[in-house]
């Protein structure tokens, strides 16, 4: 087998991490409170101009900048809960797509009125590592790493605890929680934080590859959506199973044709699966 | 231990219960009949704060439950196993009994509780890892009433547990709720099926459109015309 393939392979596999982790905060974020947070790349790319502002401009430790980065969007996920979700909880899907749409486009516009459209760099160069011919970024790796291991936590709380088992109840019965003493509007809120704390996580794994700007949400919110729905849109281990098929055509279709081309094969066939199984790949009827 | 006065609830426009006037006291097994649409489930949605009371008087040990939500409800000892069981389908028995066991108070005995519960209940230990939605419709209604014992409640409030099912297994949840009254607990119970339930209990109301229409020992109402004839086609 052709190296650079393998290359390609495993380079999809990397990519694929983060934007598992992605999906995995959007789909808990759905399945529990059922909104779509049309604006959730957009808290990344707060996550990420918190790591570029207190490690690559104020130069505070990255492991610190990354703890309040990854605080930070939890709090902010808290924030878009309490003031835009909760108040139109009982209203029609269209609106809460709206509020949200809303808030994807006031991040953008504030994060652009703060800092200008400059693309920013933490300044922070990784090896690249040499295997066998291959080209592995030492970034993708702790990014995919990273990711892995908060997936893997993000599983055991909520299989194992209290809370985690509550949080994945809800959403099958969401009246009749209360009778075992669960209060909605507090699984609603941590739920929230939660997938903040995700969003926020994957901004610290991204900012160590991209430089962030006003509209880098761009680059991976379409994406992740994409992968919500064809995992079936809720469905936690559909959805992390879909991120690494979507990253895996980008990435092979990257290594035969182009980057670009890649993206395009990623749409074409999401759209294809989609006429063909409209619940999602592993979405039930 | 549960006092309800003059109480009264709607859905929207529709009022539901009209002056309902029903005491349960500790230790006892009261019973709540009467035809479909008459009120019983709403009854006990009320009582458990699903459903907020529109006026009246409902007290649990003396304090009041008037606007209580209904997850501070069980707090106070109160566990309501539904109508139609509603467990969580796609958790397994063991999640949906570990859900039984939310509140904090609860927690720290849960594996001294889940002890317990599967030795009340042997099927479930040996089902404990299935999903509930795959279970039988007796076994679900065994895990249903394991679910709310996890809280361990002072009252338990049954609605409907023979409902849907199989003549030998409604044989086997009367079993069950016989077990649960020989542990102690006092028990609310609404049922159709009249004649079982007046074996099994102290006391019945008879509920219809709404309102109380008779109450008494579970003897006298079985010993009445009107109930021999329009409940236990006697």
């Amino acid at each position: 087998m052709d190296i650079y393939l393998v290359e390609a392979l495993l380079n999809g596999l990397l990519l694929g991490g983060v934007l598992a982790l992605l999906a995995l905060g959007l789909n808990l974020i759905f399945g529990v409170i059922d909104v779509v947070w049309i604006a959730y790349a957009e808290l990344v790319m707060c996550g990420m101009y918190v790591v570029y502002w207190l490690y690559g401009y104020y130069h505070w430790p990255l492991a610190l900048a990354a703890v309040l980065a990854v605080l930070g969007v939890a709090f902010l996920g808290l924030l878009v809960h309490q003031l835009i979700i909760a108040p139109i909880l009982g209203s029609p899907a269209i609106n809460q797509l709206l509020a949200t749409g809303g808030l994807l486009f006031f991040l953008q516009s504030f994060a652009t009125l703060l800092f200008g459209t400059d693309f920013r760099n933490i300044g922070l160069r990784l090896p690249i590592l040499e295997i066998a011919d291959m080209s592995i970024s030492f970034a993708r790796l702790i990014a995919f790493g990273v990711a892995v291991l908060g997936a893997g936590a993000l599983y055991v709380f909520l299989s194992k605890s209290f809370l985690g088992t509550a949080i994945r109840a809800i959403g099958q019965d969401r009246e009749i929680v209360g009778l075992m003493g669960v209060d909605q509007r507090r699984i609603y809120l941590v739920t929230s934080a939660i997938g903040g704390a995700l969003a926020g996580l994957a901004a610290c794994l991204l900012v160590l590859q991209y430089d962030v700007h006003p509209f880098i949400g761009l680059s991976f919110g379409p994406i992740t959506f994409m992968i919500c729905v064809l995992g079936g849109l809720g469905n936690m281990i559909g959805g992390f199973a879909a991120a690494f098929i979507m990253s895996e055509i980008i990435s092979i279709g990257g290594f035969y044709f182009s980057q670009e081309i890649g993206e395009v094969l990623a749409f074409v066939v999401f759209i294809a699966l989609i006429f063909v199984r409209p619940q999602g790949i592993f979405g039930r009827s | 231990m549960l006092e309800i006065d003059n109480l009264s609830a709607a859905y929207g426009s529709f009022q539901a219960l009209f002056g309902i006037t029903l005491r349960v006291d500790a230790g006892e097994a009261v019973g709540v009949i009467g035809p479909n649409g008459a009120g019983k489930t709403t009854l006990m949605r009320v009582i458990s704060g699903l459903l907020p009371g529109r006026a009246g008087k409902l007290a649990f040990e003396g304090r009041s439950l008037d606007r209580v939500p209904a997850y501070r409800v069980v707090a106070r000892g109160i566990a309501h196993v539904p109508e139609n069981r509603r467990l969580f389908p796609k958790l397994t028995v063991e999640e949906n009994l570990r859900i039984g066991a939310y509140m904090p108070q609860a927690r720290k005995h849960f594996a001294e509780r889940l002890g317990w519960v599967y030795e009340l209940f042997p099927r479930l230990a040996e089902r404990r890892n299935q999903l509930a939605g795959t279970m039988s419709g007796g076994e679900q209604q065994m895990c249903a009433i394991a679910r709310a014992l996890m809280s361990k409640p002072k009252l338990l409030l049954l609605d409907e547990p023979s409902a849907g099912l199989a003549p030998l297994v409604v044989q086997q949840v009367f079993d069950l709720v016989r077990k649960i009254r020989s542990e102690g607990f006092t028990v609310l119970i609404v049922e159709q099926n009249v004649q079982q339930l007046l074996e099994l209990i102290d006391r019945a109301y008879l509920l219809e459109v709404g309102r109380i229409k008779l109450s008494g020992m579970a003897a006298e109402l079985k010993a009445n015309p009107f109930v021999r004839q329009a409940y236990l086609g006697l």
